[in-house]
Parts: C-alpha cells; structure tokens; sequence
C-alpha cells in the first residue's frame, strides 16, 4: 500500500505499521545518531535544557478561533453584517459557506440540492483542501477550544490517578460516520446536528444559549472523567470529513527524522497520536515525512518538540524557498 | 502486515491477555456506539408526539421536508427586523436549531418589506416557490400574492409569497372585544410587553415597541386595523345567540398566518390565533 493509503487508512481507524522499506538515508541518520550514544544523550539533556516552552502556534490558533466566533457573534450583535449565519451556514461578505459536514447531512436527508448550497459548499471544500481539512478542527470549532481545556483538567486527574483514561477504538469515529450518514438517508432527518456540539455552541454564541447547552457539559464531563477528548478522538463525523478533503491538502506538518529524539513529547500532547507513530524509533521511512489527515494542524506538537524535528510546512514550497 | 520473522515462544501467552483487552476495547467502543446513536434517536420523540405543530416563518416546506432541509444557520433569523424567528432548542428533538414563530410573543408583519428570511435562507428551507416533486399541501397554496398593505401605493404592492404559513381562527369569540360590544383604550398588551410592529404612520422603515402605540377605539378592531395583509380579516355583523347584532372578525381566504392578529390582540389569552400549518378552508 502506499503511504498515502496507510495514512489515510489511519485515519479511519486502522493501527499504524512498521515501515517494510526504510531509506538508505534514514538507515545512515539513524546509524549516525546512535554511533556515538553519549553525544547523542548530551546533545539530547543540552536541547531539552534550553527549550523554552514555546506557545506560539497555540497563542495564535486561540486568537483565530476566537476571532473567528467573534467576528460570527459580532456580524449579528452589532448588526455589522460581515459574517452572517452560524458555523453551519453562513455568508461572509455575500459569498455563501456551508460547512461540508452540515451540507452532506442535509443533501442525504432531503435529498435534493440547491444552487446556494453547491455553490457554499464547494467554495468551503476549496478552502479547507489548501488549508487542510482537519484545520477546521483546532483553528475554527468552538467545541474543539473548551475541550481542549477542559482535556487539562483531565490529564490533571489522571496524573493524581484521581481517573484513568478509557481508550476506545478509533474505527468508531467512521462507523459513526457511516451510522449518521445511513440514519440521514433512512430518516430523512439530519439526525446527527441534534447531537452535534460544534453546531450547538456556535448557535448558543450568536443566537443565546439554551438547553442544549446541557448536552455539551455532558459529553465534557464524560471526557474529563471517562475518556480523553472522546468526541473529537472517537466521534466526531465532522473531523473525519475534514479529515478526508485535507487528505490532499498541501499544508501539513512534516517530521523530520534527523532532528528527533523519539522522546515522545509530541505523541503526549496531541489529540491524534496515531498520526506522530513516525516519531516512534524505526518508524520513519523516508527522511521527512508529512503527518497525514487525520493531524489537525494545532501546532501543539511544533511548539513542545524541543528539537525542531516537527514543523509547519506547504507541500513543494520548502523546495521554492 | 504479516511478517516473515517466527514468532517469540513467549508470544501466546501475551496474546491472551492482549487479546482480552481487545476484546474488551471492542465492547466498549460498541457500547459507545449504541449509546450515541441511541441519543440522537431520541430526537423523534418531540417531533412524532408534537400536538400541535410550530409556526414556521414565511415560505417554508412542508414540515417534515423542512425540519431535513434546514442546515440550522438562523440565517433568517438574522434579517428579520422585528426578530420574529426563533431557533428550536434540544426539546424540539431533530427540530434544534430549525426556526420556528411564537406569533404571540412576535409575529412577523412583513416589515422588511420583502420576506427577507426567504432571501437569506441559503437551503431551499424557505423558498418562494417549492420545486414540484416537494408537493403544495391543498389549501396552503394562496389564491392570489397576498397585496401589503405597506405597500399599497407602490409600484408593487404584493409580497412575494405563494403559500400560507397557518391560518388565524376566532379561537375564544366569547372574550373577543368585538363581539362584546366593547371599545379598547390604551396599550394593546402588558406595559412589558417587548413586541413590535411597523406603523406607517410613525416609520416604514423602523418598527416600534407595541406599548409605545396606544389605542383608543371605539369598537376593538385591532386585529383587523393591524392585519399587514389586505383583505385577509375584516369585522362582519353576526346574529348572537341573544338575537342582539355584534360585529367580529371573520378570517378571509387571503390571511397568510403571520400572527399579527394574534399578537395585537388585547384580550389574555387571545381570542384570535394562528393554528400554525393550517390550510384553507371553505367555512
Ligand atoms: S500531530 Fe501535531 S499538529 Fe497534528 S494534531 Fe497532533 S499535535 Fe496537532
Ligand atoms: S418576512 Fe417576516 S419573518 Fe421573514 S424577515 Fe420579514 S418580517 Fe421577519
Ligand atoms: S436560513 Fe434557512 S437553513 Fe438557515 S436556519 Fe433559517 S430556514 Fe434554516
Ligand atoms: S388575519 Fe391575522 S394572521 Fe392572517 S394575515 Fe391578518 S394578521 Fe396575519
């Protein structure tokens, strides 16, 4: 298979794999690194010392996805017209958005499109496809914000062993996808944006909050106490058809053998591990490597890496600059 | 996948084990699973027992085509001026998030001149025409464009809409004013009331709270002086059964169901109201 199909096979749940072939080039990186192991450890103690604990691609994807609810909250309170509709639909500036998720359920359950709705939803497909798919996830959801937050207070008792986490399979997250894509064609309802946080929160920003809001402090609750960031890991339709447009999306993080400890800082902090299985020693195949689809581009694992050996980049570009 | 090298002696009695938490894994993520789909199913509770059905706004598809067509933007929420739309909460079910009217609390009387909310809907939910295969309930669709009274002297003074939303009824003609004989002097609803209407006496363009447009009539008629569509309601002399001669108001073929008359009226709970996807009906 190829990497692209393990990648993408990943996502949809299955385990990642050693690689059958790994390059003469990593072979040598590899060779170089552990010739001289005590080097390799101070090198390693000397990188982590001076490491200082960077916020930076965090810092600024909060103030997008802040600005982003904001700017729809704002359009609507102060009546300044820019952004209107909710995360489901909106207009910005007249030119429709429809969120893919969102559109795919009201497509199968009404069966029937309208020229808005095509045009809103291709120009978002457009959008995402450079921006890559799963962005929408760390840069956008409101629900991604205060999970994320509220996964800290997780991982806080989990320290003390206050609670342990509860893993589950990550196929969930396609068979859901499947059953509410399924339950849209036979109901004819959009079944799934009852239950959808990121619809909810959106909605409760601009239009008030409601009842539903309930809902959302459930499903929190269940990731504090019970599972870690449950929804989006094992759930969430909407992450794995953003996931699925990125797929081909120029901009990803790439890792970059030479440079990594196989410390696993990355793995700890990120909401998909599976995709950092290349940091793992042995894992690599090539000498960089794009993380794949289902990596939401959050940056968290950019800014913990100590050593550089993750980083933002535009498929091609690199080789431009 | 499979690898060539022979598996470690040892290895069985790993699998055991790993193969129990597998197993285990597995129950729990069906679990999850069942328990997920389970709750977003409960969503047709509110929708299947619903007994008596929304006002939804201007132009919508018949409900159950409405409630799968909506993508819940509040869009059309957003444009209307006089904030007649609300969005459903978790209780509404699979109806979270669709737009809906409480025509007594605020109905929509056409203020914005163009039903806007159809304009702004970005799904076909509201629309000016449904398309053919989505059927017209017999008796929604309306006789001629309802004429707005707003817009009487324009150039074009009908709205562009085809089908009734609901019908307003005489629901309790034994508190209705009119029918009493009585007058009606001063704030049509409750000083708290937060409802507003256009009045083109005062500003086509800008809708005023309702307490800040006090009545004195003679003969209550509010429902009939407010009504924003021509012709749809008008006061009719009835014979009571006292054989004394009253005036009431006789809901016509081209009331659309916006609720205003609903909202206007003074007496609590209305006498007049909107029986929300209703259609028309020869009395
Ligand atoms: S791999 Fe890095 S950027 Fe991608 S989701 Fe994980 S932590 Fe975020
Ligand atoms: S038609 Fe009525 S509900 Fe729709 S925007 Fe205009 S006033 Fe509001
Ligand atoms: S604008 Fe249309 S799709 Fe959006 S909430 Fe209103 S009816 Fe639904
Ligand atoms: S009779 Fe009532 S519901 Fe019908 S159009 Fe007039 S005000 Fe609206």
């Amino acid at each position: 298979m190829s990497r692209f199909t393990d990648l993408f096979m990943g996502m949809l749940g299955a385990a990642p794999k050693k690689p059958e072939k790994v390059s003469e080039r990593v072979q040598k990186i590899m060779f170089l690194k552990y010739e001289d192991k005590d080097r390799y450890i101070k090198e390693k103690l000397h990188a982590r010392a001076h490491h200082d604990v960077s916020h930076k691609w965090r810092n600024r994807r909060w103030a997008v996805l802040i600005a982003t609810n904001l700017l729809f909250v704002l359009s609507f309170w102060l009546d300044i017209q820019l952004l209107e509709g909710s995360l489901t639909a909106s207009r910005f500036a007249g030119f429709h958005l429809i969120d893919l998720n969102s559109a795919l359920q009201v497509m199968l359950a009404h069966k029937h499109i309208i020229v808005n709705l095509f045009i809103g939803t291709f120009t978002v497909f457009l959008l995402w496809v450079l921006l890559g798919g799963r962005t929408f996830c760390s840069w956008v959801c409101p629900y991604h914000l205060v999970s994320e937050l509220t996964e800290k207070l997780h991982l806080m008792l989990v320290d003390r062993k206050i609670v342990t986490d509860h893993e589950f399979h990550r196929g969930t997250r396609t068979v859901f996808w499947a059953l509410f894509a399924l339950l849209a064609i036979v109901t004819g309802y959009t079944v799934f944006e009852t239950l959808s946080p990121t619809g909810i929160l959106s909605r409760a920003l601009i239009y008030g909050p409601g009842l539903a809001l309930g809902w959302v402090g459930l499903l929190l609750l269940f990731e504090v106490f019970y599972s870690r960031r449950a929804w989006c890991r094992y759930i969430c339709p909407i992450g794995l058809t953003y996931g699925a447009v990125g797929s081909i999306s120029p901009l990803q993080i790439t890792y970059h053998v030479e440079h990594c400890f196989h410390e696993g800082d990355c793995r700890k902090v990120c909401l998909v591990p599976h995709v950092l299985e290349v940091t793992v020693k042995g894992r690599a195949s090539e000498e960089t490597m794009g993380l794949g689809p289902d990596c939401t581009r959050c940056g968290l694992c950019v800014d913990v890496c100590p050593t550089g050996a993750l980083r933002f980049e535009v498929k091609g570009l690199s080789k431009l600059l | 996948m499979s690898e060539n090298k022979p598996a470690p002696a040892k290895k069985p009695a790993m699998s055991i084990e790993k193969a129990q938490k597998a197993r285990r894994k597995f129950l729990h993520s069906a679990g999850l699973t069942g328990a997920v789909i389970g709750l977003s199913l409960l969503g047709y509770i509110p929708v299947t027992s619903a007994k008596t059905p929304r006002l939804r706004p201007p132009g919508a598809l018949n409900e159950s085509d409405f409630l799968s067509s909506c993508i819940k933007c509040g869009q059309c929420v957003q444009v209307c001026p006089v904030q007649a739309i609300k969005l459903g909460d978790l209780k509404d079910g699979f109806g979270v998030g669709v737009p809906h009217i409480d025509a007594r609390e605020q109905a929509c009387d056409f203020s914005c001149d163009a039903v806007q909310c159809i304009l702004a809907c970005p799904t076909g939910s509201l629309t000016y025409k449904k398309p053919g295969f989505l059927n017209i309930r017999e008796g929604a669709l309306l006789a001629a464009a309802p004429i707005l009274k707003a817009k009487e002297k324009d150039a074009e003074p009908t709205l562009n809409l085809k089908e009734r939303i609901g019908v307003a009824r005489l629901a309790r003609p034994e508190s209705c004013l009119a029918v009493q004989g009585k007058g009606f002097k001063g704030e049509a609803r409750s000083g708290s009331f937060k409802g507003k209407m256009r009045y083109m006496d005062v500003d086509r363009w800008k809708p005023i709270p309702v307490r800040d447009h006090p009545y004195d009539v003679p003969l209550c008629d509010l429902c009939v002086r407010e009504c924003p569509v021509k012709d749809a309601i008008a006061l009719k002399p009835v014979k009571g059964a006292d054989g004394v001669e009253r005036m009431t108001p006789v809901v016509l073929e081209p009331c659309v169901g916006c609720g205003v008359c609903e909202m206007i009226c003074p007496a609590e709970p209305a006498a007049i109201v909107i029986d929300a996807q209703a259609t028309w009906k020869e009395a």
